[in-house]
């Protein structure tokens, strides 16, 4: 596959005439190969943090609520997968009563997504600046920065950009913190990451209350995964009306995005949203061969499959008609070599196995569709296996505590949808030959960390 | 003001006390956890609900005002 308009910035700048730089890269401007952007390097990158909303011991709630207004004029949208709208969560833990904490989330749970590893790793400055401005304008005086303890070079990065700031003395109110997390899937969830840093497990609790209500040990608590951070440190830097100068009118920005299968360069790659699939697939060297389908969005994500490929555009808008979304910025290609079926098994297994087995549904749930999968697979489920699914389906939709469960049923039906000759002949003849084959798609034994491409950018 | 039953899944044992004392709103699936009707229930069933909200053994079942949903 090729795209038409892979990196021609032209017709970009033009419309925008007073700016001469390429519109793209915009988080990923500066970032080195190997090792991160130190402070200094930042800045030249960026310039300085704007002025504070905070500064002082007086918070200036107007100055609080400009940088607010702004996100929400941005119309920045989270990253972390569910796409809620940032100023609304910003809103809401600013106006509450107790001093509040912000959580800048980079528990990236998910084997397929790199992407906020990568921007801890290579660029901790751009979220930490985030986190301070965020944490300004709700009124936060503490940051604490989750990271999967499996990320061990983000870990690095973050503490050394930590002590650097801690040399430089900025003034600037919140006291700033790191925690390692626990690496498995549901950790990242908001509630877990509340729970967990406030003694707890990292496991999903009942709400509400919210965690802007009632957080990390009771205190109100703004959660952003740390790309979304990022967006907003720029957004305070250029404004709203430079940041609705790339993306869709529903979706505006950019997006980091782990492409990953069957391409040449798998990596982490800042796209416009709106650019299409063919254009990414160009950025990343073009595919290694013929694709069968995309798992877009993550575990939680959905598949586009043949034909539909060819006209995909990265946005929730022009997904959304497909089932799928953007999410947590994952596109995962399937190469026609790999059997869906059994993809499809083992991942239910694999999201089986990552319920917090907290909620009766979600574990009798996912273990029996897994099971079925796997029978279906071997061709002895029975002429009443798609039957079974779709009650089963039924049993675990919006019957959990958290979204896990539903999440998990979004890549097994839209695989049963997108791949129905395929399951239909697994139904009547068991394995195929590409059964045998070790599985494409990335988990913890087999994770995406061969992709090291980070500089990229795709645009429409 | 209007009243309707929710589980909290993460308490819920599957004990099935609620279905037994309030089959009006809820049943059970197949592995004995409580399917529940949230729609807001009416004057006559309130009572029951609330017999029924009693009975848990793990206190799973909670009786909230209708339009009191918070979660995303």
């Amino acid at each position: 596959m090729s795209g038409p308009a892979a990196t021609s910035t032209g017709e970009r700048s033009r419309a925008s005439t007073q700016r001469a730089e390429p519109a793209l890269p915009r988080l990923l401007a500066g970032i080195q190969p190997q090792g991160a952007l130190t402070l200094d390097e930042h800045v030249a990158v960026h310039g300085p943090m704007p002025a504070a909303a905070g500064r002082g011991r007086r918070r200036d709630r107007e100055q609080a609520a400009t940088l607010i207004a702004e996100v929400a004029r941005a119309g920045l949208l989270g990253h972390g997968g569910a796409a809620f709208p940032t100023a609304t969560k910003m809103q809401a833990v600013a106006g509450a009563r107790r001093r509040a904490i912000v959580l800048a989330n980079g528990a990236e749970g998910e084997p397929a997504s790199l992407k906020d590893r990568t921007l801890l790793e290579s660029l901790p400055h751009l979220v930490l600046d985030g986190a301070i401005l965020a944490a300004e304008a709700v009124g936060a005086d503490e940051v604490i920065v989750c990271v999967c303890e499996s990320a061990h070079e983000a870990h690095g990065s973050l503490s050394r950009a930590l002590d650097e700031r801690a040399r430089g003395a900025s003034g600037r109110a919140p006291a700033l913190s790191l925690t390692t997390v626990p690496s498995h899937y549901v950790a990242g969830q908001e509630s877990a990451l509340v729970n967990y840093l406030s003694g707890g497990p990292a496991k999903p609790t009942f709400t509400p209350p919210m965690p802007f209500q009632q957080g990390v040990r009771r205190r109100p608590t703004l959660v952003n995964n740390v790309e979304t951070l990022a967006h907003l440190a720029l957004i305070a830097r250029h404004g709203a009306r430079w940041f609705r100068e790339l993306g869709t009118p529903g979706q505006p920005g950019s997006a980091l995005v782990t492409l990953s299968g069957a391409v040449a360069h798998p990596g982490v790659y800042e796209i416009e949203h709106g650019a299409s699939l063919s254009s990414l697939i160009a950025a990343g060297g073009g595919s290694t061969a013929r694709v069968r389908g995309a798992l877009l969005g993550g575990y939680a994500g959905a598949w586009v499959a043949g034909e539909l490929l060819n006209g995909v555009a990265l946005s929730d808008e022009h997904l959304a008609p497909h089932g799928a979304s953007l999410g947590a910025g994952v596109v995962l290609l399937l190469s026609e070599d790999a059997c869906p079926v059994a993809e499809t098994a083992r991942l239910a297994s694999w999201l089986a196995g990552q319920s917090a087995r907290q909620c009766g549904p979600c574990v009798h749930g996912l273990d029996a569709l897994a099971s079925t999968l796997d029978e279906l697979a071997a061709g002895s489920a029975g002429s009443r296996a798609t039957q079974r699914i779709d009650r089963l389906a039924s049993l675990v939709a919006r019957r959990g505590a958290c979204g896990h469960p539903d999440g998990a049923l979004n890549p097994i039906l839209s695989a049963l949808h997108s791949f129905q000759a395929e399951f239909a002949d697994h139904a009547r003849h068991g394995l195929c030959e590409a059964c045998a084959r070790p599985g494409e798609l990335p988990l913890p034994e087999r994770p995406v960390t061969d992709a090291r491409m980070r500089a990229a950018v795709s645009q429409r | 003001m209007s009243q309707r039953v929710r589980v909290n899944p993460i308490a819920c044992e599957a004990h099935g006390m609620c279905a037994e004392l309030l089959p009006e709103r809820i049943t059970l699936d197949e592995w004995g956890y409580p399917i529940v009707d949230e729609t807001p229930l009416h004057g006559s069933e309130v009572a029951h609900a609330m017999r029924a909200a009693r009975a848990c053994p793990t206190l799973a079942l909670l009786l909230e005002r209708a339009g009191d949903e918070r979660r995303r």
